[in-house]
């Protein structure tokens, strides 16, 4: 018997992007690269990113977890090409905002596919695996771009 | 304190009732997302029955005062309680006398102590320490800290497939520089009960000490440390219905004698000058600080709980409830099940992974059936490693589970494996 919770955390769209991560390669040419570990569940990332002209031109990861945590760094790597700094920054904050209920960000269609991840929400303790790409990427903000980051 | 008595330490099998057991334990009476709590996550903590959380508030109620300090009616009280609480646990590993048990936090804490204490004094450039693949990280790590202090070499026992220890080249592997011999009762990541005497011997031939790991141990099978032959066992409370934050440290008697002390404050001393001070005898060498009063005390109780429904019947129990659970899940098609294949040479706990349902989902989607289990890799990286996984889901057994927990255990694999499909 499955919870509505339940379905709403597991959607298809979540387990699709868990089998067939988008952009899970090394990067060839990358500018900055943050790993990203939990050591509480052994979930761990490395976000590489190539930036050009203060743009991301291209984003890649290679990692191992859970669900949640590989298939949301997979649908934040599609959403990142062309971003700047401060755009790339603003998806993080939204994405934070949904994850802590936030109801209008999980409407902003700039999140993507990002938004099936919205029933994270309900499991608190699930919401650090769904962070961590996020994690990664505001920490290679910092690295790449040092005061900058806001 | 005098000698041990002569009262039988276990009880007897007479009548072991699950559904009664279960009924002293509150924290099993309620629902977990609309659904009664399956709670198999006892290799981490075990929950508390109700005596040992009267005796925690009684204690506080009317007997709270520092042991060993005062002349007031209270702190005798106290002082009584708590080393009483240091027979029963004598007793229970069969211990040649009280002054022979340490309190400590917890197992952790016993097997730094040891690390540090015995270690330290014995322990030289070029030595070597023998542990093992299959070790809990907390019987890991003390050891490469004084390894690395005293530059001394860490060698390990491997293990097999069935994550059993490979003790065919143990010989090998144990030399005249070998000090230390630092090994599991039981494992807690797989289960696998490994063969103490066995490694007592050959470490005890080598001219080692053996430090004996025993916090799934001293849960799952009736210790008899004598009988064991180690130096050392180290053992939790909570994960024996006991509170947290209370261990022992058992250990032989001239061993702890010329040992230095592991911390220095109140309780542990005979005498303090300006430029150095005496200890006070065994066990309060190893005792500073104000300890863990409630703790040991009910520990103690926890103790006389188990005593009394007893360690054999308990066992039996355990036993009947992880045959039936690996017959219920051996079945389920694309689970993987680690750890020895023989009832015999494993204790209560299913350590496996579902087909490629990562372990924290397995854990979550259960978890919204009701069902407590843990995932992740247990501090055991070295079993994980050894199996090419970085976690498992585990489902551990004890005195109050029933068979109604392993099948709404397969039943919430079975949602796994329909969400996963």
């Amino acid at each position: 018997m499955e919870t509505p919770q339940l379905t709403s955390l597991y959607q298809q769209l979540i387990l699709e992007h868990y089998r067939n991560p988008r952009n899970k390669s090394e990067l060839d040419g990358k500018s900055v690269e943050v790993h990203m570990a939990n050591p509480v569940c052994g979930d761990e990332i490395r976000l590489q990113l190539r930036i050009e002209d203060d743009r991301i031109a291209e984003a890649k990861f290679v990692g191992q977890g859970c669900s949640i945590s590989q298939a949301a760094v997979s649908m934040m790597t599609t959403l990142l090409e062309g971003r700047s700094l401060d755009e790339a920054d603003h998806l993080a904050r939204r994405f934070t905002d949904m994850m802590h209920g936030d109801g209008d960000a999980a409407k902003d269609r700039d999140l993507g596919d990002l938004r099936a991840l919205q029933g994270v929400s309900k499991f608190p303790v699930r919401i650090k695996c769904a962070l961590l790409g996020f994690d990664a990427l505001q920490e290679a903000l910092k690295k790449e771009f040092g005061g900058e980051a806001h | 304190m005098g000698t041990i008595s002569a009262e039988p330490r276990r009880g007897s099998r007479a009548g072991f009732d699950v559904e009664r057991v279960r009924g002293q334990f509150p924290a099993l009476a309620q629902s977990i997302n609309g659904q009664p709590l399956a709670y198999l996550d006892s290799a981490a903590t075990s929950q508390k029955p109700r005596a040992v959380l009267d005796a925690l508030s009684a204690y506080y109620e009317h007997d709270n005062a520092n042991v060993h300090r005062g002349i007031h009616e209270l702190s005798r009280r106290a002082t009584i309680a708590f080393e009483d609480a240091r027979g029963t646990v004598a007793r229970w590993v069969n211990a040649a006398e009280p002054a022979e048990v340490i309190w400590t936090r917890g197992t952790t804490e016993a097997l730094n102590l040891v690390a540090m204490a015995w270690g330290l004094d014995n322990v030289e450039e070029g030595d070597e320490i023998l542990i093992s693949v299959l070790e809990h990280h907390s019987n890991i790590v003390p050891w490469q800290l004084l390894a690395q202090r005293r530059r001394a070499k860490l060698r390990y026992i491997e293990i097999d497939e069935q994550g059993r220890l490979v003790l065919d080249d143990l010989s090998r592997l144990l030399t005249e520089r070998t000090k230390i011999v630092a090994i599991s009762h039981v494992s807690n990541a797989l289960g696998t009960i490994n063969p103490i005497e066995r490694v007592v011997d050959a470490a005890h031939d080598a001219g080692a000490v053996v430090v004996v790991d025993g916090a799934q141990g001293a849960v799952h099978t009736p210790v008899d440390v004598q009988a064991l032959g180690a130096d050392f066992y180290a053992f939790s409370g909570h994960k024996m219905c006991a509170p947290t934050g209370i261990g022992v440290l058992w250990g032989r008697r001239d061993l702890l004698e010329a040992m230095s002390p592991y911390q220095g404050g109140g309780e542990m001393i005979s005498v303090v000058e300006r430029e150095q001070s005496t200890w006070a005898a065994i066990p309060h060498k190893f005792e500073a600080g104000t300890p863990n009063i409630a703790g040991a005390i009910g520990m103690g109780v926890a103790i006389d709980f188990l005593a009394e429904i007893g360690m054999e019947a308990i066992v039996e129990h355990e036993q009947d409830l992880l045959s039936y659970a690996l017959e219920r899940l051996r079945p389920i098609p694309d689970i993987r099940i680690f750890g020895p294949d023989s009832l015999s040479e494993r204790s209560a706990v299913v350590s496996f992974t579902l087909g490629d349902a990562h372990p924290h989902d397995i854990s979550t989607i259960l978890d919204s059936a009701g069902v407590a289990v843990r995932a992740g890799h247990h501090c055991a990286q070295l079993v994980m490693k050894h199996f090419g996984v970085s976690s498992t889901a585990r489902a551990s057994f004890y005195l109050y589970n029933n068979r109604d927990d392993v099948d709404r255990l397969v039943a919430g694999l079975a949602q796994v494996s329909a969400i996963f499909a």
